[in-house]
């Protein structure tokens, strides 16, 4: 186990200094400049800004510079603030990002199980409908038009919660519920898929023949054995929900890191657009090693060093 | 079909009615935080003050030498004051500095500075921060954007430069081994013995804790507007030499305006609270101001509808569309330093035909774009200087009047005499040059219809370019006609009328006309108002004469307060001031 996470962590170096690389070339090859001089900017302001930032230096001594920083864990300076620094953008907004993706994680898993289960079960039969057309409603309304919707009905015109910005609980719940609806109505449906399956093995109809409880049944054996495909999805789930939403934290104000790819790639902000793509990657390849550990656990036929003894 | 779909929507809406309630049982037990929704006055004790309002997006620096934008200028307005202030009617009052003197060629100010003035941690405002600042957004190795503003002082251009000088080798032996594959020289560091010298020779000088002596580097009537600019504000030189980041957190930050930061959350609000030692103090009435930073322009609206802000401007035009049509009370409109027009290539045929250039200018309804077009409360445009300038007495804009009307008969005729003069039969294809965004489109589309209707030209063609591009063609000439706009750098009319001298840095226009070039020379170096006044007044009636550019319309700064708010005012290039506001 221990051999196999190290392997792993070693795999990741080489993913991320390779990102690093592609994404280093990608953004200094489009068009467009941080510091683009319209209006009235005159030449020696301009060359301050880029002597300050290193931006005159050849392309490979600034990625020579950028490697050299990254091994410190330093991201640099934004572009586009005198205040904060890539790192203090991170350290801020990570945690709210968090505490968001893990709400809506949370609500989208429980829910999304919850109605995939029940669909499964009652087969063609309303409660499937029903739980379907909210899956579909969850795939199909995107997280800007729900999130502009309650905003209108829920806190506008019934005023039971605040439009907008971070501050209690209970500005965090419309930011929640956009959050998760799509993963929600994914998970729902994966899970009745893969549960229907399950429902036709030749061991459930075993385990029902033997007269045990049918809800002990449907957990005990269905359950474990239909997570399974939502538990592959979980890593690429969790690593979206956590690393914020640009809309959505646009919409509700939300203090969060969602923008930072965005924005960062708009105001050509090199250090911002590295730094966030680089931490991604970094939250994406640490989940995807869990979902692999998790899966042992579950089933405990999968082995991580892949041998099969 | 559509009832299903109604069902289909209260249940899910039931359901989200359930999910919420689940999520915030527990919140219950915390009494405080179930009282976002009430209204908010019942909450704040009677004696405390609080004014809630939008900033925006993060303030990237808030430090009067850094600062680049009103997402940062308007706390810094609110928490520093300049030697001079703006009044709420527009004029120059004196602020930190009480009286002034200027010798008679317009060149040496002295300013004296108030007794008494503090910054919020109780050190004195000495003249010797104000040179601290200015020398600080001055100095190459702080790389300020705004840097320029300061370029007005003797010398002052000149320190700027120094980094750029002693980089101009370097930057090219990089780009010429980048070219050959070559390995470049070392990046050379521009070093305190470089600067020193060029420090000290820049015009202004602390010439005792309470005299500043500024010396320009050419004379500037509006010199005293600039001293109320953001870039002009002092900086505590003893807190900012022991700290070089004393303005990145609400705990290390000193200031000297009327209100002073206390707390502030990255991305989510500011707070501001009265500064008790600012010597106006008795006028300020509010007790404490929270900005908070929301970029959506809709959701912001949306908390102004439900009284989780009070004052909101930066409102989505289709709000403005509506408010301005229902004329609500709380709707409040202001003039602003910005003009929206359209270039017209002098360089190019038929526009070197001042009588082509005034027949398209003239053809087109401005009272119609600004009401169903644009909508966002602009006002249309008969000269190039909005209004909101001081003349020798009044606005300028409004002695000026309109300078040109719109006339369809007589556009045509001038039209039919340009191209005649020009031996042209009927007009060459036109192609209209804008940037890729929604409403210059669809005014593009007005105008173009406008002249195919008032004017019979019915080959003008739309074309839409990025941003950059737009400006690129723009200065190479490579266009016929373009979309323009301009804001203000200071409050003069010269700001806009600087623009087309012959072979101006940004006359995109390509106009030339040796009368108008004396004109604004004249209005340039006089320090008599009335000449000046008089000058500019000729030269803008010359330029609208010509037409080498079509004003289209005056931007205009709508915002909103709620009724119970007082005392709001802008001043042209500004945000709304809440300086003096109060709640009743």
């Amino acid at each position: 186990m221990l051999k196999f996470i190290v392997k792993r962590i070693l795999w990741a170096l080489v993913t991320i200094w390779a990102i690093i690389s592609i994404t280093f070339i990608i953004m200094h090859s489009i068009p467009g400049d941080p510091f683009a001089r319209e209006g009235s900017m005159p030449e020696a302001v301009y060359q301050n800004l880029r002597s300050f930032y290193n931006l005159d230096e050849p392309l490979y001594v600034q990625y020579g510079l950028y490697l050299k920083q990254i091994a410190q864990f330093d991201f640099g300076p934004s572009l586009k603030s005198n205040t904060l620094t890539v790192n203090d953008y991170i350290a801020n907004g990570f945690p709210v990002s968090l505490q968001l993706g893990a709400q809506a994680l949370i609500l989208a898993v429980c829910l999304g199980l919850i109605l995939g289960v029940i669909a499964a079960v009652n087969r063609n039969k309303w409660p499937d409908y029903f739980a379907m057309v909210l899956a579909i409603i969850g795939i199909s309304v995107p997280s800007f038009i729900l999130a502009t919707f309650l905003i209108n009905f829920l806190a506008v015109e019934w005023r039971l919660f605040p439009v907008a910005t971070w501050q209690t609980m209970k500005h965090t719940v419309l930011p929640t519920i956009s959050l998760a609806m799509l993963p929600m109505a994914y998970i729902a449906r994966l899970m009745r898929s893969s549960m229907l399956e399950v429902l036709n093995q030749d061991y459930m109809i075993t385990a029902k023949s033997k007269g045990l409880n049918k809800g002990f049944i449907l957990i005990k054996y269905g359950l474990r054995n239909a997570i399974l495909p939502v538990v592959t999805v979980l890593g690429i789930i969790t690593a979206n929900l956590v690393t914020g939403s640009f809309i959505v934290e646009h919409i509700f104000g939300v203090p969060g890191i969602g923008e930072l790819f965005v924005k960062g790639i708009f105001n050509r902000d090199y250090p911002v657009i590295l730094g966030s793509t680089i931490f991604y990657s970094i939250i994406l390849i640490f989940l995807i090693l869990i979902v692999d550990i998790a899966y042992t656990w579950i089933d405990p036929r999968i082995k991580v060093t892949g041998e099969s003894k | 079909m559509k009832k299903r779909l109604n069902i289909f929507m209260s249940v899910f809406f039931a359901l989200m009615l359930v999910l919420a309630g689940c999520t915030t049982t527990g919140d219950k037990a915390d009494p405080e935080k179930d009282d976002d929704n009430k209204d908010p006055n019942v909450e704040t004790p009677a004696e405390k003050k609080v004014l809630r309002t939008n900033n925006h997006s993060e303030p990237g620096a808030l430090h009067p030498g850094l600062a680049q934008g009103t997402h940062d200028s308007w706390v810094i307005d609110h928490v520093f004051e300049g030697l001079t202030v703006k009044a709420p009617d527009g004029t120059i009052a004196p602020g930190m500095a009480e009286t002034w003197d200027t010798s008679e060629d317009g060149l040496t100010w002295t300013f004296h500075l108030r007794d008494g003035v503090q910054w919020s941690n109780g050190d004195p405002v000495t003249a010797a921060d104000f040179e601290y600042a200015w020398k600080f957004a001055l100095d190459p190795n702080n790389a300020s954007q705004y840097a320029y503003q300061m370029y007005y002082l003797e010398n002052g251009q000149a320190f700027n430069e120094v980094g750029a000088t002693i980089l101009k080798e370097y930057n090219e032996a990089v780009e010429k081994a980048e070219k050959d594959g070559t390995e470049p020289p070392e990046k050379p560091v521009i070093a305190e013995a470089d600067l020193q010298p060029a420090r000290d020779k820049v015009g202004v000088k602390a010439l005792d804790e309470k005299t500043l002596e500024v010396k320009l580097a050419t004379a500037t009537p509006y010199f005293l507007d600039l001293t109320s600019f953001y870039t002009y504000y002092p900086i505590n030189k003893t807190v900012a030499e022991s700290n070089p980041d004393w303005f990145k957190e609400a705990a290390t930050f000193v200031s000297n305006g009327a209100f002073k930061l206390t707390e502030w959350k990255h991305k989510e609000s500011l707070t501001l609270a009265k500064n008790d030692s600012y010597y106006d103090a008795a006028k300020v009435n509010l007790d404490e101001v929270v900005l908070y930073v929301i970029e959506d322009n809709n959701t912001a609206w949306q908390m102004y509808q439900t009284g989780e802000i009070d004052l909101l401007d930066n409102l989505p035009s289709e709000v403005t569309g509506k408010l301005i049509a229902d004329q609500a009370p709380d709707f409040h409109n202001a003039a602003e330093l910005s003009t929206y027009y359209y270039n017209l290539n002098s360089d190019v045929k038929p526009f070197n035909n001042p009588k082509v250039r005034r027949a398209f200018g003239m053809a087109i309804d401005r009272q119609t774009i600004v009401e169903h077009v644009a909508q966002g409360g602009q006002m249309p445009a008969y000269g190039v200087v909005p209004p909101g300038m001081p003349d020798v007495s009044g606005d300028f804009r409004e002695n000026a009047g309109a300078l040109f009307e719109e006339n369809y008969d007589e556009a045509k005729k001038l039209l039919a005499e340009g191209l005649a003069e020009e031996g042209l039969k009927k007009l060459p294809e036109l192609t209209l040059l804008y940037n890729t965004n929604e409403i210059h489109k669809v005014i593009a589309e007005a105008i173009q219809e406008m002249w195919r209707k008032n004017l019979g030209v019915e080959n003008v063609t739309l074309e839409n370019v990025e941003f950059q591009v737009k400006l690129d063609r723009e200065q190479s000439g490579d266009y016929m006609i373009s979309r323009a706009g301009w804001i203000g750098d200071y409050v003069d009319p010269m700001t806009y009328l600087d623009l087309w001298v012959s072979d101006g840095p940004y006359n995109d226009a390509n106009y030339s006309n040796p009368e108008y070039d004396a004109l604004v020379n004249t209005a340039k170096t006089s320090m008599d108002p009335t000449v000046r006044m008089e000058a500019m007044h000729q030269a803008e009636q010359i330029l609208m004469n010509d037409m080498p550019i079509i004003p289209v319309y005056y931007y205009t700064r709508p915002h909103v307060y709620k009724e119970n708010v007082t005392g709001i005012y802008t001043l042209i290039n500004r945000q709304p001031s809440f300086k003096f506001a109060d709640i009743e």
